[in-house]
C-alpha cells in the first residue's frame, strides 16, 4: 500500500533556518543541514528547502546546501524559491536535488512549467501554489505570499496539472505558521479537481491536524514546518500516532 | 581489503551525485564514466536513470554504450539498473510509442493497469514472491513489506517470471518492482532515496562482488 508521505519543510534565509506566520515574519530557528540530518535519522519521507528570499534577490542561494544534504540525506529532496529558468532547474538537478519546486516563475511564464516537464519529465517539477481565501475561493499569491496575482487558485491548479507539473505543493497563506490547522476546504477542492499528487502545507500544529487533514482530503502528503522546527512533535512520535489514527505511513 | 570500485554509467541521464553519495556512505569507490574499458574494470556496474526511457536508449547509443553492457552480462560482472535504468534491460518499452530496449532481459515494459493515480509517487511496499527467492540476493536480510521510494508510470513484465524479485502492489495492481537475471539486478524504486533500507540493499550488493 502506498504511504502517506510526512515531509519536512525547511524554509532557509541567508544561511538558517526561519519560520514566520503567513510566511511573514521570520525568525531564526536552526542550522538547515543540522535540521536535515536529525529529520532524516527520525525517518522523514522527504525534505523540501525553500529558499525564503529568493524571489527578492532573484535567485536561489541554497544549492550549496543541497550538495552537502545529499552526502548525508537518502530520501528525495526539493529545492525551490528563486527557481526561474530551464539552466537554474538543471544546477538544482546537478547539486543533488531530486525535485524543483516552482512558483513565482510559473506564474509569470506558465511555458517554463512545460518545458520544464518535457525535459527533465514531470516527475521533477513540484508546482507551488500559495493560496489564500478570497470569500468563496482562493487567490495564488506569489513572492512567498506578498504579491497577489487575481489568479483563481483552484483553476490555476488544473492548469499546472495540463502543463506537466508531477506534484502540486499547496500552502494556505491564511494558516502558515498559526497551528491551527490546515485549510481543509482548499486541500478537498484542490484534490477534487486534480490526479497528480497534492502536498498539504500550512497550518499544522497539533498531530491531530495532519489525521484531521488525511481524513477530510485525498492529499497525498503534509509538508510540516512549526511542528518539527519548533520540537512540539519527532518525526517519529508523529509518525506512531498517525499509524494509529488509521493513516498509512512508512514507519 | 581495498574498497571495490563502482561505474557509475554516465549517457547524460540519471540523479548520479546522489547514487554516488550513496555508494561511498556503504563503503565503494565510485567513479562516473561512459569509458568502456574503465566500466569493463570496475568491480561492479550500476545503471542509472530518470528520465523517458526513448532519451534513455538514444543515449546509450550515441555513447556506444548498448554493446559493452551486453559484453558485462557475457562475462558475469554484476549490475545493478535503478529505475528507467532497469526498464532499459528489457526488450520494448510502450512508453511514448513502442521503443526497443538492451534486450538483456525477456520482457517488456508497459504502461500500469491502476485505477489509481500515475505516476506512482512515494513509499510503498515490497514483498518477496515466494518463499525463498530473497536467499543469496541483495534482499536476503530486508524484511517483508519494507517500503521504499518509487516514482513512475511505467513497469517491467519479465517473460520468465522466475526473474522476478520483489512484487510491489498499487491500485489494485501487482507488478515486479524489481527483477534478477544471473549477475544483473534491477530495481523500480530508487535504493539511493529509500532511506537505510535502500542503502542496506547497496551495501549488500557491494559486499557480493
Amino acid at each position: 500500500m502506498l504511504k502517506k508521505r510526512i515531509i519536512a519543510r525547511i524554509d532557509v534565509k541567508n544561511e538558517f533556518v526561519i519560520k514566520g506566520i503567513h510566511l511573514e515574519g521570520l525568525r531564526k530557528v536552526g542550522d538547515p543541514h543540522e535540521l536535515a540530518v536529525r529529520y532524516y535519522e527520525g525517518g522523514i519521507d522527504e525534505i523540501i528547502f525553500m529558499d525564503a528570499v529568493a524571489s527578492l534577490y532573484g535567485r536561489n542561494n541554497l544549492f550549496h546546501i543541497i550538495e552537502q544534504a545529499c552526502r548525508d540525506v537518502f530520501v528525495p529532496i526539493t529545492v525551490g524559491g528563486g527557481i526561474r529558468s530551464l539552466t537554474d532547474i538543471e544546477k538544482a538537478l546537478k547539486s543533488g536535488a531530486d525535485k524543483v519546486a516552482l512558483n513565482t516563475q510559473a506564474v509569470k511564464t506558465p511555458q517554463l512549467v512545460s518545458d520544464a516537464a518535457r525535459i527533465f519529465g514531470s516527475q521533477c517539477i513540484v508546482s507551488s501554489i500559495e493560496a489564500k481565501r478570497a470569500g468563496n475561493s482562493w487567490e495564488a499569491y506569489i513572492d512567498n505570499g506578498r504579491e497577489h496575482t487575481g489568479i483563481d487558485a483552484i483553476q490555476w491548479a488544473r492548469q499546472l496539472q495540463e502543463l506537466g507539473a508531477g506534484e502540486l505543493l499547496i500552502t494556505s497563506v491564511d494558516r502558515e505558521g498559526t497551528k491551527s490547522g490546515f485549510d481543509n476546504d482548499l486541500l478537498s477542492r484542490v484534490c477534487d479537481q486534480i490526479i497528480v499528487p497534492v502536498i498539504a502545507s500550512g497550518g499544522a500544529g497539533v498531530h491531530t491536524h495532519v489525521v484531521t487533514m488525511f481524513d477530510s482530503s485525498q492529499s497525498d502528503a503534509v509538508a510540516l514546518a512549526s511542528l518539527l522546527h519548533y520540537n512540539l512533535t519527532t518525526v517519529k512520535v508523529l509518525k506512531a500516532d498517525l499509524a494509529e489514527n488509521g493513516v498509512p505511513v512508512r514507519l | 581489503m581495498t574498497m571495490p570500485s563502482i561505474a557509475i554509467i554516465d549517457y547524460g541521464l540519471g540523479n548520479v551525485r546522489s547514487i554516488a553519495n550513496a555508494l561511498e556512505t556503504v563503503g565503494a569507490r565510485s567513479l562516473l564514466t561512459r569509458d568502456q574499458s574503465v566500466i569493463l574494470a570496475a568491480d561492479g556496474v550500476v545503471l542509472p536513470g530518470v528520465g523517458a526511457f526513448r532519451q534513455g536508449m538514444e543515449n546509450l547509443r550515441r555513447y556506444d554504450l548498448c554493446d559493452t553492457l551486453h559484453r558485462l552480462k557475457a562475462v558475469g560482472k554484476s549490475l545493478i539498473g535503478i529505475c528507467l535504468g532497469m526498464q532499459m534491460l528489457l526488450e520494448t518499452s510502450e512508453e511514448y510509442g513502442v521503443h526497443e530496449g538492451l534486450g538483456i532481459i525477456a520482457g517488456e515494459v508497459v504502461r500500469m493497469p491502476v485505477t489509481a493515480k500515475l505516476p506512482h509517487v512515494g513509499w510503498n511496499e515490497i514483498a518477496e514472491p515466494a518463499s525463498g527467492v530473497w536467499r543469496d540476493t541483495i534482499f536476503y536480510n530486508v524484511k517483508e513489506a519494507s517500503s521504499l521510494y518509487f516514482v513512475h508510470t511505467f513497469a517491467a513484465v519479465p517473460t520468465d517470471a522466475a526473474q522476478i524479485l520483489t512484487i510491489t502492489e498499487y491500485g489494485g495492481h501487482v507488478f515486479a518492482s524489481s527483477l534478477q537475471s544471473g549477475n544483473f539486478y534491477g530495481c523500480q524504486f530508487h535504493p539511493e532515496k529509500s532511506g537505510e533500507i535502500g542503502l542496506k540493499m547497496l551495501k549488500n550488493f557491494v559486499e557480493m562482488l
